[in-house]
């Protein structure tokens, strides 16, 4: 159930984790239906999380920002818990300035750290030469 | 981006406009007087141009000494950098005659001769030459380009034509010269306080994943947005779960201030990491609390070394706990009460 | 001059403004600052002024700048002071777009009348 979702974006899934990202060029129909395409797959999959990484995102204004916080509050009432990981420093002092604050989004700094949140980590021993 | 180019060629065509118009009443100035007084204002043009041409070494060679004897020359530009520019002006000088462009308005709108005034200018504004020296230095050339019209051949006439010639080349390039001189300067003053802004804002790594910003003096917008952009550039490179921001050594904020270190406390929040603020003083506290600022999502530690201490806690237990860790909520999660899943999730 | 007529629009005007502002020298902050600034009132001009126009220009005063110019022929605004608010929303957004955007840039004037439309003009110097 990988590849292209009808938003273009894909949605992985590890475990009982999804996992995705927006792109830089995401308009707000493809916001819209990647909302959709989302909910509809925490509830297929039975997910317990997901990881919406968006360090490619260059700018998020108001309506990006509306609708990460209603994906973050239709996942809770489904059952998932939201992370959103790999905000940029521009990103995030432009979101302040605007008055958004995210509220109830839940942050990581990159979406290793999100994982780790959401439980997905690695317990086997790393590959050979491979950091800990 | 249409408007702007139509702005920009209107503005063209009128100063376009008013050069002509300008350079037609002289002409007519003139002309009222008499036929010869044109004929006068050529042969000056064409006199003082041969003395650039034929003298063009004598002339450089006199204005380097000049400046080298001035008392206000203290050696900040070199004697062969003196003599370079000496060349590229005499040569753009002559030049500019020889364009037959109006001498009110060679300086200004001669490419080369404008570029000879400018760069030697700003070189001096870089090397810290004092204004009275580089006003000197231009009025110098002055001296050596007369002493140089003098040796040649003609009447009184004649040389009283060439010599108000020379006053008024040179007056405009001593204007542009100083003009440069401020702007340069002024530049200069600009890079500095930005070098300096950085400098005074440092972020130091105090742990493994612990960074601290440690601010000392008056704080003020430009400077609090310094440290803001410093202190998210730095998370992401060091990938810090904490930031300190230690306001010790601040004597006191305004409401601006205030409410722009809540500002990089959110910020910080949205890119995924914990900030802490530590040593507030009373006087703040109390800007603070007059703010009406929900306080109870900022963490605040009383001294560095506290704040250190729950810095380290932080990521020691998210590197043990299986979750819960390195992860920021938005207004409502705070130190020690991150919520796997948030109020809803148990649902 | 730039149309918001459509979604494709808004992107294409984000890529317009980010180009303005390397132009012009910005540091990255500041072009974030102002594409976001250009985005949320060009969805304004989209959304509740029927669609519109923006203009950039760059700043020909010592040390340059960007002057963004969107104009709607929509229904207006009746009550300024509120649309300027946080939270004031009638559409999609969170209802920080005008006043976000007034305080993403250095200067800020808006002309509005009721049936008449609307005209927002911002700007933000470089080099700060």
């Amino acid at each position: 159930m990988n590849g292209a979702s009808p938003a273009g974006v894909p949605i992985l899934r590890l475990g009982d984790v999804l996992v995705t990202g927006l792109l830089n060029e995401l308009d707000d129909k493809s916001a819209v239906a990647f909302s959709e395409e989302l909910t509809a797959r925490i509830t297929r999959d039975g997910a317990r999380g997901v990881l919406i990484d968006i360090s490619r995102l260059e700018i998020i204004d108001s309506f990006v920002a509306r609708t990460l916080m209603e994906l973050t509050t239709m996942a809770r009432l489904l059952g998932a818990r939201v992370i959103v990981s790999g905000m940029r420093p521009p990103v995030a002092i432009t979101l302040v300035e605007l008055g958004l604050q995210l509220t109830g989004v839940e942050t990581a700094l990159n979406a290793e750290r999100g994982m780790a949140a959401l439980g997905w980590r690695q317990n086997s021993p790393p590959p050979e030469g491979a950091l800990a | 981006m249409s408007t702007t180019e139509a702005e920009a060629e209107a503005e063209a065509a009128t100063s376009t406009a008013t050069a002509t118009a300008t350079s037609t009443s002289t002409a007519t100035a003139t002309g009222t007087a008499t036929e010869a007084d044109i004929g006068a204002e050529a042969v000056a043009r064409e006199r003082v141009a041969g003395a650039l041409r034929t003298d063009a070494d004598v002339i450089a060679d006199r204005w380097v000494q000049l400046q080298l004897a001035q008392p206000t020359w203290d050696g900040a530009v070199r004697e062969t950098e003196l003599r370079e520019e000496a060349d590229a002006l005499v040569g753009a000088l002559a030049s500019a005659l020889d364009s037959g462009m109006p001498v009110r308005h060679a300086v200004g709108g001669h490419r080369e001769l404008h570029r000879a005034v400018t760069e030697l200018s700003l070189r001096r504004a870089r090397e810290g030459v004092s204004p009275t020296a580089t006003s000197l230095a231009v009025l110098a050339l002055k001296e050596a380009l007369l002493e140089a019209v003098r040796r040649g051949p003609g009447d009184h006439s004649e040389l009283f034509g060439s010599a108000l010639l020379v006053n008024q080349l040179l007056d405009s390039a001593g204007a542009l010269s100083f003009e440069t001189y401020v702007e340069g300067r002024e530049e200069i003053i600009r890079r500095q306080s930005r070098q300096l802004l950085e400098v005074s804002t440092p972020v130091v790594r105090l742990w493994r994943h612990v960074l601290a910003v440690p601010l000392i003096g008056t704080l003020d917008t430009a400077r609090t947005q310094v440290v803001m952009e410093n202190l998210l550039q730095a998370i992401q490179e060091h990938e810090a779960q904490v930031a300190i921001i230690d306001i010790t050594g601040v004597p006191t904020v305004d409401t601006a201030v205030a409410q722009h270190l809540m500002q990089t406390v959110n910020a910080v929040r949205l890119m995924g990491a914990d900030c802490l603020i530590s040593g507030i003083r009373p006087s703040i506290a109390q800007t603070i609390a007059q703010l009406g600022i929900d306080l109870s999502t900022i963490l605040t530690r009383a001294t560095l070394a506290d704040a250190l201490d729950a810095a380290v806690r932080l990521t020691a237990a998210s590197s043990g706990a299986a979750d819960g860790s390195g992860v920021s909520v938005g207004s409502g999660g705070s130190l020690g009460t991150v919520r796997p899943g948030g109020p809803l999730a148990d649902l | 001059m730039h149309d918001v007529r459509t979604e494709e629009d808004l992107l294409t005007i984000r890529h317009a403004v980010r180009a303005a502002t390397l132009r012009e020298g910005f540091s990255i902050v500041d072009q974030t600052r102002v594409v976001t600034a250009a985005s949320e009132l060009a969805r304004n001009a989209y959304i509740h002024g029927g669609g519109g126009t923006l203009t950039v220009e760059s700043l020909t005063r010592p040390g340059g700048g960007i002057r963004l110019t969107i104009r709607d022929e929509g229904p207006g605004i009746a009550d300024v002071e509120a649309a300027l608010t946080d939270g004031f929303t009638t559409g999609a957004g969170l209802g920080h777009g005008l006043g976000g955007a007034r305080r993403l840039m250095d200067e800020f004037e808006i002309r509005t009348a009721v049936g008449r439309g609307t005209t927002v003009t911002v700007t933000r110097r470089a080099g700060r």
